[in-house]
């Protein structure tokens, strides 16, 4: 993505590689690259072991130091994120880079008040105190949707409902109004109405303020509806990335025409069967040898099994596929899946 | 194909609950606890399941639906009401006649980890029912069978729980839903704990079995989109009640209640043109406690289309509207000719003028 | 999602990895390649072997006195060529005693251990299963039984029964009790609200199949674990009760704790005396303890995908 405007986050080459005493190395991202640009968002869409979530967390700077190996660079500024110092990183996090997380019971400490853990980001980022950091707090709770905040401040996690608190999570987040917002599934633990919600809360916020968001996802309902750019992931690797609307319209990978392909629609008449992708997100050949969708893959050819696709790309799009999708060619994947050929065996070794 | 509680349509409904009720009891006190108050878990449900059909239960959390489908099998002790299977009602039978009941009414269950016993391999779990209804045969020919109708290898007889991705297991738990050949089976969230790519895969092979073993259906799930695909019937619950039923073409196409309306308009759709087009209905605030449900309408409370009388003092009846369609709410009609417009803190503004950010 | 969550989702990616059977397997597999699992079983094997060989390790019997002669109480003979650990303040060879100290230890150990598990066991069980009222009286039998400082009980059992071997496992035991009770009653508590317990129900299996055959066997894991540490406190407190007196008396019968109270005196002059018996205290706690640690991690439900 060639812009003349400066990048606000280049993330290249990305890799992060778990290692285990007895084990074989897992590596759960494999040379990711993308960027963002301020006031964009992004969205990371992936299903489980598409490595979006440790995506997140590397920029973060949130994995553990044992354990773990992260290569690439990461460019914030003038910065390389993977670089930094600890306390260097410890700054930005949460003033200029925050993140919100999938469940928010979690991520909000279950025995200090709202209002402290609110007043921590100010005290921490903006040098705020007292009675100032309580009123901006107050102030940052209501920007979020929750009534009544001033007493709110005083309340616990837990007595508060699930979208009051992915409300405080993110009023967190933005309270020292930082340049780059990174949601990890931010609604997937709530409810569909609390989750329109949220997203609204997230858009407006967003374009008020003029931060870039990272929104990860699997639901590519989400992703339609508010991100600029989208990035496609599968088992640690970008395989398909384009504006939003050019990627729905005309996807090119058979992984996104699949997943497009499989997801039931409110609005699409109802005799049509699902056409799911066979197989599981475990069936995967190592990206090194060959392409990880290509057992999974209807439309996979010789070339898929004998090495790595490449990365290409071609104006504001890229793709990663030998064989893609021909222009307005549907899901490439069977109507009705039979059951007895292509569901595979637990632990079978694709060829 | 309707499913008209109570209405004589000539043939008796595989499943008919009528005015069920699950209450849990919210007990207070040291040494000995007494009840002070009651979580409402169901308060009032009537629905029909005709044979061979398909019915969909949707609502949110709280919305009580995972109660009633564990009530109906009385998983859960119901309150009140009666839960009628095949003309028998359940609430009069002892253990013994309930063990024979259960062979032919069956569950799957929503978390394909907790539903499997991690100590039993596939082929044990698999000839459980087998065992505890003295059912003779050969067992291992069964297990092969059962895996061939659900997609799995025969290899996976001797495996263990953990050994299988989350699709796969669901798969085992909807092949020994089916052992003992039940003519109905609820499906408790059947996919929503699944990868996206694999949701799909279970919901074809739940159609498939359907046609093929000629089950009965009752699905429960949050997921508009899905249970509208697989069902016939949809019935919406909230808090405790059903607010609308009708066929999921009708549904989709003529939303009368305004919570349907509003969870309609929630449900994200993997197209950008039209969610850059749709008119959203927020509903405000939170979801009010089952233990302390708002009077009059459950919904009032957050209900766009409010009106000043009625609709905060009188409980409204499920009615049907037009034939085949049943709605609780006193002035549907008024909603849906337009009589009535949503107030406007319900809009989203954003949604009409398109995105601010060129795409 | 937690890193947790990530590192399992992660594992599963794992083409070809090695993996099969049930979930014991699993954790025989990752123990038996575990070192530090390993050492503490070698520990624990010594230990037995040590004291079931005893009378063929031992030079002397525990009583003998063949440094008799020559013991002043300044003058205690340490470790020699032909005294291994020294003498004792009796002229006793220290290296007998404490091997034959070994079969003690671990006859109190197992048996206050298999005491104290079936009695809380069999109380947790029936609170796990029944739960309502036989729950709370189960549970206000054990609450009761928490209050008791373990020491004041040893004491008292000690008073009534006379200071023997048999009231110093009894008082172990007592202690052991209301802690596999409650291990055992939270275990089942928490799996019968899992979804496969349901499942069963759903199905027609009996209520009593379904605790005996379903719940129990997924509840054991913890219990497992805890029976492996318990061994190694039942070492250190049979020792300390001894220590204290409350244990046997009996001077052929050798007791690594009652062996340390008796040195007390002789410390400076005579470190021997108490270096040797307290190593062997530690060494076969430690044993228990480290085998305990890992089976903990392999038996974890984490590790269940």
């Amino acid at each position: 993505m060639t812009a003349a405007t400066a990048l606000l986050l280049d993330v290249r080459d990305l890799s992060v590689t778990f290692t285990r005493r007895d084990r074989r190395d897992v590596r759960a991202v494999d040379g990711v690259s993308f960027d963002v640009r301020p006031g964009e968002t992004v969205g990371l869409v992936g299903e489980s072991g598409s490595g979006k979530s440790v995506t997140a967390l590397a920029v973060m700077g949130l994995l553990p130091d044992r354990g773990v190996r992260v290569d690439g660079q990461v460019h914030f500024d003038d910065d390389d994120l993977l670089t930094l110092p600890g306390d260097r990183m410890r700054d930005i996090r949460g003033r200029d880079i925050a993140m919100v997380f999938q469940d928010p019971m979690s991520s909000l400490n279950p025995v200090v008040p709202i209002g402290v853990q609110v007043t921590e980001v100010l005290v921490r980022h903006r040098d705020m105190h007292g009675e100032a950091a309580r009123e901006e707090a107050a102030e940052l709770l209501r920007r979020v949707g929750i009534p009544d905040p001033v007493r709110r401040l005083k309340d616990y996690p837990h007595q508060l409902s699930g979208g009051m608190r992915q409300r405080a999570l993110i009023s967190m987040a933005l309270a020292c109004r930082p340049r780059l917002l990174i949601a990890d599934e931010p609604t997937t633990a709530l409810d569909v109405t609390i989750q329109a919600q949220i997203l609204e809360l997230l858009k407006e916020l967003v374009s008020d303020s003029g931060t870039a968001l990272v929104l990860i996802t699997h639901d590519l309902g989400v992703v339609a509806g508010l991100c600029d750019t989208v990035h496609v992931m599968y088992s640690g690797r970008v395989v398909e990335s384009a504006p939003r609307r050019v990627l729905f319209a005309d996807p090119r990978h058979p992984y996104t025409g699949g997943l497009l392909g499989s997801v039931p629609r409110l609005d699409s008449p109802r005799g049509e069967p699902l056409r799911p992708i066979p197989g599981s997100p475990t069936d995967t050949l190592p990206w090194a040898d060959a392409c990880a969708f290509a057992p999974r893959c209807a439309h996979r050819i010789g070339a898929c099994t004998g090495q790595a696709p490449a990365l290409e790309v071609t104006g504001d799009r890229s793709l990663r596929c030998v064989n893609p999708l021909a222009e307005g060619e549907a899901s490439p994947n069977p109507a009705v899946a039979p059951p007895a050929s292509v569901a595979p065996e637990p632990e079978e070794e694709p060829t | 194909m309707t499913a008209d509680a109570g209405a004589a349509t000539g043939d008796v409904p595989l499943l008919a609950v009528h005015d069920l009720q699950v209450h849990f009891p919210i007990t207070s006190g040291i040494i000995l606890e007494r009840q002070v108050g009651a979580v409402r878990a169901v308060d009032g449900v009537d629905l029909a399941v005709p044979r061979g059909a398909t019915v969909g239960l949707v609502g949110e959390s709280g919305c009580g639906k995972s109660t009633l489908g564990r009530a109906v099998l009385r998983l859960v002790e119901p309150t009140a009401g009666r839960v009628v299977f095949d003309g028998t009602d359940l609430q009069g039978l002892g253990p013994e006649e309930m063990r024979r009941i259960r062979r032919r009414m069956q569950m799957v269950f929503q978390d394909p980890m907790s539903s499997l016993d991690p100590r039993q391999n596939v082929s044990s779990i698999l000839t459980e029912p087998m065992r505890v209804h003295r059912i003779a045969g050969d067992r291992s020919a069964r297990v092969r069978e059962l895996l061939d109708l659900v997609g799995l290898p025969a290899s996976a007889a001797s495996r263990y729980p953990h050994e299988f991705s989350g699709g796969q297991r669901q798969r085992i738990g909807i092949a020994r839903a089916i052992a003992l050949e039940p003519e109905l089976i609820i499906a408790d969230e059947p996919v929503s704990a699944l990868d996206v790519s694999i949701q799909a895969q279970v919901v074809n092979l739940l159609e498939e079995l359907q046609d093929r073993l000629g089950l009965t259906y009752l699905v429960i799930a949050h997921d508009l989109a899905v249970v509208r695909h697989i069902s016939d019937v949809v019935a919406v619950m909230y808090l405790g009640t059903i607010v609308e039923r009708a066929s999921s073409e009708d549904l989709y196409a003529q939303p009368y209640h305004p919570y349907t309306i509003a969870l309609m308009s929630a449900v994200p759709i993997p197209d950008p043109v039209v969610e850059d087009t749709r008119a959203r209905i927020l509903l405000a605030g939170d979801l009010p406690s089952p233990a302390d449900p708002p009077s009059g309408c459950r919904f009032h409370t957050r209900c766009p289309f409010r009106q000043p009388t009625r609709c905060d003092d009188e409980r409204p009846a499920l009615r049907e509207v037009v034939s085949g369609h049943a709605v609780a709410c006193h002035w549907a009609e008024d909603i849906r000719a337009g009589r009535i417009r949503p107030s406007a803190s319900a809009f989203d503004p954003s949604a009409d003028a398109g995105r601010a950010t060129p795409s | 999602m937690s890193l947790a969550e990530i590192e399992a989702e992660t594992e599963s990616k794992r083409v070809g990895e090695e993996t099969g059977g049930s979930l014991g397997r699993e954790a025989w597999k990752l123990l038996r390649r575990d070192p530090v699992a390993i050492i503490g079983f070698a520990l624990i094997a010594f230990f037995v072997l040590v004291a079931l060989f005893a009378p063929l390790i031992a030079p002397y019997a525990p009583d003998a006195q063949p440094g008799a002669g020559t013991i002043t109480p300044t003058n205690i003979p340490g470790p020699s060529a032909e005294h291994w650990f020294g003498l004792d303040e009796l002229g006793r060879d220290e290296f007998s005693r404490v091997v034959y100290g070994a079969r003690q230890s671990l006859l109190v150990g197992v048996v206050s251990l298999i005491l104290g598990m079936s009695l809380g066991l069999l109380m947790g069980f029936l609170a796990g299963a029944f739960g309502g009222k036989v729950d709370t009286v189960v549970m206000r039998l054990v609450d009761v039984m928490l209050a008791i400082p373990g020491l004041l009980l040893a004491i008292a059992i000690a008073a009534m029964l006379g200071p023997s071997l048999l009231s110093v496992m009894i008082a172990i035991a007592a202690v052991n009790v209301p802690i596999f009770a409650r291990l055992l009653r939270g275990q089942m508590l928490a799996q019968r609200e899992a979804d496969y317990v349901l499942a069963a129900q759903s199905l027609g299996v009996r209520r009593r199949s379904i605790m005996l055959g379903h719940v129990l066997p997924n509840s054991v894991s913890p219990v497992i674990v805890q029976g492996t540490l318990t061994l190694a406190t039942a070492i250190i407190e049979a020792a300390a009760l001894s220590f204290l007196g409350l244990g046997s008396a009996d001077p052929g019968v050798p007791e690594w704790g009652r062996m340390l109270a008796s040195t007390q005196r002789y410390l400076a002059s005579a470190p021997h005396l108490a270096f040797f018996p307290g190593m062997a205290i530690v060494i076969a706690a430690l044993g228990f303890t480290l085998l305990g640690e890992r089976l903990r991690e392999a038996l974890d439900p984490k590790y269940r995908r």
